[in-house]
């Protein structure tokens, strides 16, 4: 008797583990990333090509980097409008140590500390200022803006080692663009954070409900302010990233780059709500938004229509999305 | 059979302002022993509860756990002691599975390859344990989303959570508060097994019915003070009643 329970029990989890799978938010995002796929590359025959493919990857990589840090700021309920700011000013503070003849190693460690200074005070206004995020990270866009145009004067700074570029920018690890290699890199390690640590489980559990995570002993203004540490530690390795590619720093890069990596987030499944989601989704969401940019590209839509069909993309994914969480 | 105290309050005092929340109240409660905690709002119900769980220190008064005095500073060192708190509104979380609820906070590690990953395997492990053989609660599996349980089973999760650590005294704060009427049937179960169990547990409820079912004696609170122990076998609602509102005083 005990053995026919288990085994419909058994056959139970399994139907419901195919069910999730028909459900999930992945099941829908990969099946809008392959009908795009299909439907531009029988619109243009260059889409499909390997060396195109690759470029579509190396053109979302900083996205990618930067949406895994929003991501797990969004998961603790939390938001971030400083993202393109931090990555203006870790690029233009790299770019000021390159050019004092720095090494490589310390002008990079410079940005990171950079970045996640940035990400500290934003976790300390939102934690124990009791700032909300919007406002706290708003007042970090303008703030960080200002800095970047203050060390550089407003003027951009260019021309850097050919080992920073390589290695950073415009260099390959085999047959892949480094910048994808590092994307790659960031991605697992956030997984690894977000799915295997304690501190992981309390990032979902302040955005879930912080006060029961409060109750449940979570020091919950010390994760807030390493969920934003960490964030600014991505903007800085997409900030390093970017001015690598561009063999300069401007003080105005990275203009708009929080719109593009909140979209990846949510398109991918993240609740601006707090505590669901995951950065694979967000990893997904990024490369919709990069597909659909190439796509549009290699069909010479205008990046006037460009802008609006983008747009229609971002609200017709949550707008999906909580229509089917309505109705479960 | 004569049980010894676990836990002995005398004398507690504890002021908030000018308002004298507990007013000199002694408590005691014996191993193994259901004692119902009740008393008309503001009688200072939660904030004994709150001394008892270490949230509050109490400005004067003897904390006797085990016959022995402790000074206790936060929930930290209650908990230690083994005494454990289920919040009236469950403090759960909805996005969380059950077992990532009953070990939240006390996360368990493994390593592989040098590199620490949480041992999900085990924790599902003992979380079944503690629902299935401890509680024995009906629920699928502990991989759940608490948000798709029902509020009886949520509230069996909220226990599960603080039986964890093998806990000696259990305060469940109104658990019965929010549930439908055949959802409070299940939970007075978990507390009689939690008696099984030889847990000492103290129950806040306004619901006398469930007090006289499940409660070996009542305390009645009444102006920071508990002014009336009754034992349940030798008393009704009504003598409750009139012992809540202050009316009669009355000390076993």
């Amino acid at each position: 008797m005990k053995n026919v329970n288990e085994k419909s029990n058994k056959k139970l989890t399994r139907m419901n583990s195919l069910k999730d799978i028909l459900v999930s938010q992945y099941f829908v995002i990969i099946v809008i990333l392959l009908v795009m796929g299909i439907t531009i590359s029988f619109l243009s025959p260059v889409f499909l090509t390997s060396r195109n493919l690759l470029n579509v990857l190396l053109q979302t990589s900083i996205n990618i980097i930067v949406a895994v840090g929003v991501t797990m700021v969004i998961l603790t309920g939390g938001i971030d409008l400083g993202v393109g700011s931090v990555v203006a000013l870790t690029g233009v503070t790299l770019g000021t140590m390159l050019k004092a003849n720095f090494p490589i190693p310390i002008a990079f460690l410079l940005a990171v500390l950079v970045g996640a200074f940035t990400g500290i005070i934003n976790g300390l206004l939102v934690s124990k200022g009791k700032v909300p995020a919007f406002v706290a990270t708003l007042g970090m866009m303008s703030v960080a803006r200002g800095l970047s145009l203050i060390i550089t004067g407003g003027r951009s700074i260019y021309v850097f080692p050919k080992s920073f570029l390589n290695f950073f920018g415009i260099g390959y690890l085999w047959f892949i663009p480094m910048p994808v290699v590092i994307a790659i890199v960031v991605v697992i390690v956030a997984h690894y954070i977000l799915n295997q640590t304690r501190f992981g489980r309390y990032v979902y559990s302040i955005g879930g409900n912080a006060e029961a995570a409060r109750l449940a002993g979570v020091k919950v203004s010390s994760m807030l302010i390493m969920t934003y540490m960490f964030a600014g530690v991505t903007y800085a390795i997409g900030g390093t990233i970017l001015t690598a590619r561009l063999n300069s720093a401007q003080p105005i890069a990275g203009n708009g780059y929080e719109l593009d990596a909140i979209a990846a987030a949510v398109i991918g499944g993240t609740s601006l709500s707090g505590g669901v989601g995951t950065v694979w989704g967000t990893v997904l969401g990024a490369l919709i938004m990069g597909v659909l940019r190439n796509g549009l590209n290699l069909l010479n839509i205008s990046s006037y229509i460009q802008q609006v069909l983008i747009g229609t993309v971002i609200v017709g994914a949550v707008l999906i999305d909580r229509l089917r969480n309505n109705k479960a | 059979m004569k049980l010894e105290n676990i836990l002995e309050l005398k004398n507690i005092s504890k002021k908030f302002g000018a308002v004298h929340a507990l007013n000199g109240t002694d408590f005691h409660i014996k191993k193994g022993e259901v004692v119902g905690l009740v008393g008309d709002n503001g009688a200072g119900k939660s904030t004994l509860m709150k001394v008892i769980n270490g949230v509050y220190t109490p400005d004067s008064g003897k904390y006797i756990f085990e016959g022995e005095e402790k000074h206790i500073k936060s929930p930290r060192d209650t908990a230690a002691l083994g005494i454990e708190m289920v919040f009236q509104d469950f403090a759960l979380l909805d996005n969380l599975d059950i077992a990532e609820n009953i070990f939240l906070g006390r996360e368990l590690y493994k390593s592989v390859l040098g590199i620490n990953v949480l041992n999900r395997k085990e924790m599902a492990k003992e979380s079944e344990k503690i629902v299935r053989e401890k509680l024995n609660l009906d629920i699928d599996s502990v991989k759940s989303k608490v948000k798709n349980l029902s509020g009886g089973e949520r509230q069996g999760v909220a226990i599960s959570r603080a039986l964890l650590f093998d806990p000696k005294l259990l305060i469940l704060d109104e658990p019965t508060a929010s549930l439908s009427v055949d959802k409070i049937k299940n939970v007075l179960n978990l507390i009689k097994k939690l008696k099984e169990l030889g847990i000492a547990v103290i129950l806040i409820s306004h619901r006398l019915q469930e007090i006289m079912e499940v409660c070996d004696r009542i305390s009645v609170m009444y102006r920071g003070k508990i002014i009336s122990e009754l034992i349940t076998s030798e008393t009704d609602i009504s003598e409750i009643v009139t012992c809540m509102v202050g009316g009669n005083v009355k000390v076993y």
